[in-house]
């Protein structure tokens, strides 16, 4: 059946903000689908509240809605658009379940729109479990014992039929917050009950535990005909019991005959049948009893999801683009396959290499979480990686994590040499291998090397951790290969047996730790014996026809089959796995620069590992080496292809780490110099430049010993901001009061980079802050935005709320901000993206920062202002200017409209962690708010980052001595003019009693009972307004910030942020919060 | 030990063997298929062939007892990435390298399969060598150029069984497909082995049919003498012009018995037509081969392996019917007679390994039993 005519316009709703369990994968599949459906002809109309990703660029849909992702949201954008249908399946659950609500709550009907992709009857039966285990029994399959209840009471009763382990997993949450698995009665207490509190419908099913099973998953499309295929079967390395999403996963399945596979296929077929799924990609999960084979159905995805991204990547076949064309009527065998052109898209990928993925977890972040692993996801990120053989797909897996790790080990990191230890030592050390390694957690795989060392078996391996013994075996394969290089001298290694290495995947640092030499040394013998990779195709069809696509991956094998072209070529190196600091922005900066370059006729090669992203997708640029970033990898591309320059600047700081290395190895750095990026980042050399143009920063100091930082520490003042040289995400950083935190925090920091010194600065409290990004050609510099910070100075960048163009500042202010960015970038030498982050107290601008690179707010910025900053920033380190760009006349105070970008944090899915905002980074992800005045962007920003802003209520006031002025009596009475009530502590009740402003008073944490949280726990208050000052109400207040976030009650710390929630309150009573197009905004200007 | 690995083109690959050591020989093909070596390998269609898998990590769930086409491995010679000599599989019972010592083939490891699948792909399946004897290029080269053209053999007599037998088993393993018997009534079916894999038997055992398996010399006329139900054509080895007395019997059958034949059955059934078969450039093997049936418009997945096909501009086109075509590259999958109760494919519903999308084809043949 050819495409649906009968429909013309498509509304696809993204995914909103970056959460854990959520990421940039819903960034691809949505930007394949606006890309497919609009070449079809389709009027697109996409909502998404996240400025960060490429599916938003005004130029991927017809209209572009920067919008709440809510139903109410929703419905204004419908009754605006009138789309004939909406696709549901490419944003993830919250594309789901907003297209859930919008068919229960009538307001399809109401429109006349339809669902495609999946209908509300297939959405729900795959959701709701109890649905779905009736779905499975009807298909003749299994699934777990056990069942659904609302109450503790019900929990204890299912939980007597079945026995512990027991899996609990709140209904209708993200990633499966709030779940877990209990091995205790007193465990499936506490746990069933957050389970229930973590669902908004309080529900929680109780199962059977499959915990030490194989777990498989297989991605599946369908379509109007009924034809099924299998795209791709995944692995998981870990068994059962951890969630997929933090499983070391591996494609194809390894360990199943033919036999087994088949059961699944068929098992998969029926499930997408028996749920409904009509057209498009699902996912199935299946458990697989390692002992007899019996095969359990865990859960099935009715969209696009993570896994189908990693498969999509894995096989070469785009899910999401086939799914969208399914949506609209297409029969798989109407459309080519991509890759060959001449085959169709009905068939199954045979893949002929071996793919790893390995999540990457940001736990440092959240002090005194629990970081093991199980049914709840918690990584942030993920690598993949591909090779002949396992072995060499692990290894570059895990130097692709870039978590300092060059492979499996014997790379100079290892907690232990087994070599050295003494007889009692190596039992000491098994005993403790045997029991770490008992519960899942991050990087026990080199655990699982150590105890190989020592010499644990594999079967023992086994029964600890019920990895499969085949995973185990290659580990020992690896290990073995370790032992026979350490047999040899480096200077006597043969062809042979580096050949060897280098197919194990081991990489030359690794070689150099184990021969004690330097890995430029490695690097060259290897070159000179003639040992270099080949670069081999990913083509879905394991060489059976021709390919014409460019995605390339290294081995170290016979035949090369990447054709280096004669074309003028730059590579683009990506930001590789997601961190909490790096994230979707700067794929979006590499995906811009690719655009653009290949605009200005450039072959463009992109160089990544990370499977989330755009950039990895093979239709975005001339060629994808999907390859880790490090030294070793990036020079084997750059022998190979001989670019004629290479961009290091938009992913972020991990390929600018490799800047100098590079250049030091005759490669062209494009844009601003490696001298220049070292200018700003040197502290000494940078303080120099800034003294030397009059500039005001704040006083620092360097230290290199506890001792010396405290000297550091009292000649510049307290409170001062402490972190460690180069980092990125403010990781680390901290700000300290006195010289006992100091010292504390010097222990740590030490550890955390022991080559680079630690800085500190003069912590400026109570400043406002701003961020500008800009574009210099080495002569004129084009000032992007201005961004005013909501949250004061000392807040990380990153966590903050900004506004665009700033809200409250001079004339004179910004002008000086403006100014001094232009100096700084010509005396810099910039060339490309810049970001300087500023901050002002009584009339002081003060630089905090200089970036010259791409920053985390560049998609915001060119969001808000319609003006694509990295593709500007790409020409010009290609040569063009701004002048020749036509963006020298550029002034962002000419907008009509306000943008507000907020962050998002993943607090509700580490409890206990502090909730207060600080240097360090912890924000996961953004939303925006863009409309025509100030309160309904903020009003939109919050709403977007679901923190919901009360109507009406009380509010509980607790604010510094410094605040106890003018402007909080204004907040004070706007509240009450909003009809709210006022309650507060007993300093600032009588502060707000003392002008007549009428308030409750109500204990302090520790002054007495009922106090603030149990008021807030009691649902008594709505809003909470708090505002610390020094170190000891900082710590007070992590109580009351954790009573708000688990009760879902609005939440703020600083007075401007109360000021701003407040306008937002009033917009929204006013009922002028309205939906607009970024289109139309855009044409405005 | 080094093993080499010679085609006739001069290509020379060096790897290390883990099956049998000595010298073999053969057409040298690629399958594509992502698991069931110990299927592909027992397949009596691979006679007379050296396999290459294109997934690159074999022997990773060793062998068993149940996942068997035929009483031995029947190719003559495996070559793969990496070997994995440690199985995991609740199933297994020794690993691959024993297994092929133990019936004696050749493996080899440590190829390049990706530059070798490549290079049939463009050149053509082509003749080759797998020796651990010989190391020596030249002589390699002289020895793989005397090797016999797959065109023109014929190798059904190789494999084909010595005496008639019955068969009643149907496949017993925890993974066997669900039976949607049709009747109570048990058809007697005799089955032209050319090659016949045991999943084809199991398969119509399962269905209802008591099977006489049948050499492939016998001839018609004492097939007739049984009076069975129906006749099957069974899959095989090498060039079905190449049989020619199986074509003969097959028109003699013809008009007389309802009629199924598979992959090598299919084109014998074609030729006995008066078709005309070809040989592939590289051949179909695997198990993602897209084939639509023409008369539902469905697409099915398929297990295939087959080195030559059915030119179906040379059927009478009165008569037959074609009902199924490979999407990859629109040759033909099967066809039925219009008026004679007589049909066939070229892949294999049997799968084994593969999808069962096709299953219902053993069904089609039951409706057609029943109708006669």
């Amino acid at each position: 059946m050819p495409k649906r005519t009968d429909i013309q316009s498509v509304l696809i709703i993204g995914s909103g903000p970056i959460v854990i369990g959520q990421a940039c994968e819903f960034d691809y599949s949505g930007t394949q689908a606006c890309r497919v459906l609009r070449k079809e002809g389709y009027r697109v109309i996409l909502v998404n509240s996240n400025p960060a990703t490429i599916m938003t660029d005004p130029e991927f849909a017809d209209a572009t809605y920067i919008e709440p992702i809510t139903a109410e949201f929703l419905e204004k954008i419908i009754e605006r658009e009138r789309p004939d249908v909406i696709l549901p399946t490419m944003g993830g659950q919250t594309a789901l379940n907003t297209a859930v609500t919008l068919a229960e709550n009538g307001v399809l009907k109401k429109y006349g729109v339809e669902l495609i992709g999946a209908n509300l009857g297939a959405i729900k039966m795959a959701e709701d479990r109890e649905l779905f285990r009736k779905a499975m029994d009807r298909a003749g399959l299994q699934s777990a014992r056990g069942g659904f209840v609302n109450s503790i009471d019900e929990a204890l009763k299912i939980a007597e039929t079945i026995g512990f382990p027991i899996i609990i997993r709140p209904s209708f949450t993200l990633g499966g917050t709030g779940g877990g698995t209990a091995f205790n009665m007193e465990e499936f207490h506490s746990k069933v009950t957050h389970g229930l509190n973590c669902s908004p419908i309080h529900q929680v099913l109780i199962e059977e535990s499959v915990i030490g099973w194989k777990e498989y998953e297989l991605e599946v499309m369908r379509d109007t005909k009924d034809n099924v295929v299998i795209i791709c079967s995944i692995e998981n390395f870990d068994p059962m019991g951890v969630h997929t999403g933090d499983s070391i996963t591996v494609a194809p399945a390894q360990t199943l005959t033919d036999k087994e596979y088949q059961q699944l296929r068929d098992a998969s077929i029926r499930v997408i049948r028996e749920i409904g799924v009509e057209t498009g990609g699902s996912n199935i999960q299946f458990g697989v009893n390692p002992k007899d084979g019996r095969v359990l159905v865990i859960e099935m995805n009715p969209r696009v999801s993570r896994s189908s991204a990693l498969a999509s990547k894995a096989t070469g076949f785009p899910i999401a683009k086939i799914a969208a064309m399914l949506a609209v009527g297409y029969t798989l065998d109407e459309i080519p396959n991509d890759i060959t052109k001449l085959t169709p898209a009905s068939f199954e990928p045979a893949i002929d290499y071996c793919v790893v993925k390995i999540p990457r977890w940001d736990f440092e972040k959240f002090k005194g979480v629990d970081d093991t692993l199980g049914v709840q996801m918690k990584s942030v990120g993920e690598a993949m990686s591909i090779g002949r053989t396992f072995k060499e797909a692990l290894q570059k897996a895990l130097r692709s994590l870039e978590q300092g790790r060059s492979g499996l080990g014997a790379d100079g990191k290892d907690i232990i040499d087994v070599k050295k230890l003494s007889d009692a030592e190596k039992d000491e050390w098994k005993r403790k291998i045997m029991e770490r390694i008992q519960i899942p957690r991050p990087n026990n795989i080199f655990y699982i090397r150590y105890g190989l060392q020592l010499g644990l078996t594999i079967e023992q391996l086994f029964q600890i951790t019920g990895i499969d013994p085949w995973f185990l075996f290659n580990i020992r394969q690896i290990v073995e290969m370790e032992d026979k290089l350490k047999s040899e001298q480096f200077e006597k290694v043969s062809p042979e047996l580096l050949r060897k290495a280098k197919e194990y995947g081991f990489s030359d640092h690794q070689l150099a730790e184990i021969w004690k030499t330097k890995e430029p040394s490695v690097r060259a013998r290897r070159k000179k014996m003639n040992i270099i990779p080949v670069y081999k195709t990913v083509d879905t069809c394991a060489a059976e026809f021709a390919a014409s696509t460019p995605y390339h991956y290294s081995t170290y094998e016979r035949e090369n089959e990447s054709v280096k072209s004669g074309n003028k070529k730059i590579i683009i190196l990506g930001g590789g796995p997601n961190r909490i600091g790096q994230g979707i922005e700067f794929d979006y900066c590499c995906v811009h620069g690719v655009m653009a370059l290949r605009e200005e006729g450039y072959e463009v090669i992109m160089v990544n590992c990370n499977p989330e992203t755009v950039s990895t997708d093979y239709d975005t640029t001339d060629k994808l080496y999907f390859e880790p970033l490090t030294l070793e990898d990036v020079l084997n591309i750059c022998d190979h292809e001989e670019p004629y320059g290479v961009i290091v600047s938009f992913g972020g700081q991990t390929p600018l780490k490799s800047a100098k290395a590079l250049e030091e190895n005759g490669i062209r750095i494009l844009g601003t110099s490696p001298e220049g990026i070292d200018l700003a980042e040197d502290r000494e050399r940078f303080g120099e430049l800034l003294r030397k143009f009059n500039i005001v920063h704040p006083e620092y100091g360097t230290a290199y010993t506890v001792d010396n930082a405290v000297l550091v520490a009292e000649k510049i003042g307290y409170p001062v901001l402490v972190r460690p040289s180069y980092v990125l995400g403010g990781r680390a950083m901290e700000v300290c009061y006195s010289a006992d935190s100091l010292r504390s925090y010097m222990k740590k920091a030490v550890d955390v980079s022991p080559d680079h010194p630690v800085l500190i600065d003069c912590f400026l409290e109570d400043a406002f802050e701003y961020d500008v990004d800009c574009v210099c050609d080495g002569k004129d510099v084009m000032i992007g935005g201005v961004m005013q910070h909501i949250e004061e100075a000392g807040i990380h960048s990153g966590d903050s709320a900004c506004v665009i163009p700033p809200y409250m500042i001079s004339g004179k202010t910004l002008d000086e901000i403006m100014e001094i960015t232009v100096k700084l970038a010509k005396a810099l030498e910039v060339v490309g993206l810049m970001n300087v982050q500023f901050a002002t107290k009584d009339n002081i601008v003060y630089v905090l920062e200089v970036n010259p690179r791409a920053s985390r707010t560049v998609p915001f910025v060119s969001k808000a202002t319609g003006v694509p900053l990295a593709k500007i920033a790409a020409k010009v380190m290609a040569g063009k200017t701004i002048e020749e760009l036509g963006c020298k006349d550029f002034d962002f105070r000419k907008l009509k409209h306000i943008s507000v970008k907020e962050a998002v944090f993943p607090f509700s899915k580490f409890p206990r962690t502090p909730v207060f905002l600080g240097p360090e980074m912890r924000s996961t992800g953004e939303v925006m708010g863009i409309s025509d005045n100030f309160g309904a962007s903020v009003a939109k920003s919050q709403i977007a980052a679901n923190n919901s802003l009360p109507l009406s209520g009380t509010v509980f006031l607790s604010v510094n001595n410094n605040d106890k002025n003018e402007v909080s009596l204004n907040i004070a009475r706007d509240l009450q003019a909003l009809g709210f009530s006022l309650t507060a502590t007993s300093g600032t009740a009588d502060f707000l009693n003392s002008h007549s402003i009428r308030c409750e008073k109500v204990f302090k944490v520790n002054e007495g009972r009922p106090n603030s949280v149990d008021l807030i726990k009691n649902g008594k208050i709505q809003f909470v307004i708090n505002t610390p000052l020094g170190a000891v109400s900082r710590y007070d207040e992590y109580s009351i910030g954790w009573a708000a976030l688990e009760n879902k009650v609005a939440f703020v710390t600083t007075l401007s942020a109360a000021a701003t929630a407040i306008k937002a309150i009033q917009k929204i009573k006013e009922g002028g919060v309205s939906v607009k197009s970024i289109q139309e905004y855009l044409k405005q200007d | 030990m080094i093993a080499k690995l010679m085609l006739e083109n001069g290509t020379v690959f060096t790897g290390e063997s883990f099956g049998s050591e000595k010298e073999s020989t053969g057409e040298v093909v690629f399958n594509t298929s992502m698991t069931g070596y110990q299927e592909i390998l027992t397949d009596p269609s691979y006679n007379g062939q050296i396999v290459t898998m294109t997934y690159p990590l074999i022997g990773n769930y060793g062998v068993n007892t149940d996942d068997i086409e035929s009483i031995r491995p029947q190719a003559a010679g495996f070559i793969v990435k990496e070997y994995s000599s440690f199985p995991s599989n609740f199933r297994s019972n020794e690993n691959l390298g024993s297994w092929l010592k133990k019936h004696d083939i050749t493996g080899i490891q440590g190829i390049d399969t990706r530059m070798l699948t490549k290079m049939i792909r463009s050149i053509g399946a082509m003749r080759g060598l797998i020796s651990t004897e010989d190391l020596d290029d030249k002589s390699l080269l002289e020895k793989v150029r005397k090797v016999p053209q797959m065109t023109g053999l014929d190798l059904a007599s190789r494999v084909t069984t010595d005496k008639p037998y019955a068969w009643n088993k149907t496949d017993t393993t925890p993974f066997s497909l669900p039976v949607l018997k049709t009747k109570e009534k048990k058809w007697n079916v005799a089955v032209y082995d050319y090659g016949v894999k045991y999943n084809i038997l199991r398969r119509l055992t399962s269905y209802g049919c008591n099977l006489t398996v049948l050499p492939a010399h016998i001839p018609a006329e004492d097939l007739l003498k049984m009076n069975p139900d129906g006749v099957f054509l069974s899959n095989g080895p090498g060039d079905p012009a190449a049989v020619t007395y199986a074509i003969e019997n097959i028109k003699k059958l013809i008009c007389k018995k309802p009629i199924f034949g598979i992959c090598l059955g299919h084109q014998l059934l074609a030729l006995a037509l008066g078709g005309k078969t070809y040989k592939l450039k590289f051949g179909h093997r695997g198990g993602n081969h897209p084939v639509k049936n023409l008369r539902t418009g469905r697409v099915e997945i398929t297990s295939q392996n087959h080195g030559f096909a059915v030119d179906p501009d040379s059927l009478d086109s009165s008569a037959i019917e074609i009902t199924h075509i490979n999407l990859n590259d629109q040759t033909n999958e099967g066809f039925r007679h219009k008026s004679l109760p007589l049909f066939s494919v070229q892949y294999h519903p049997e799968a084994s390994p593969g999808p069962h999308d096709s299953d219902y084809l053993f069904a089609q043949f039951m409706q057609m039993l029943a109708k006669k």
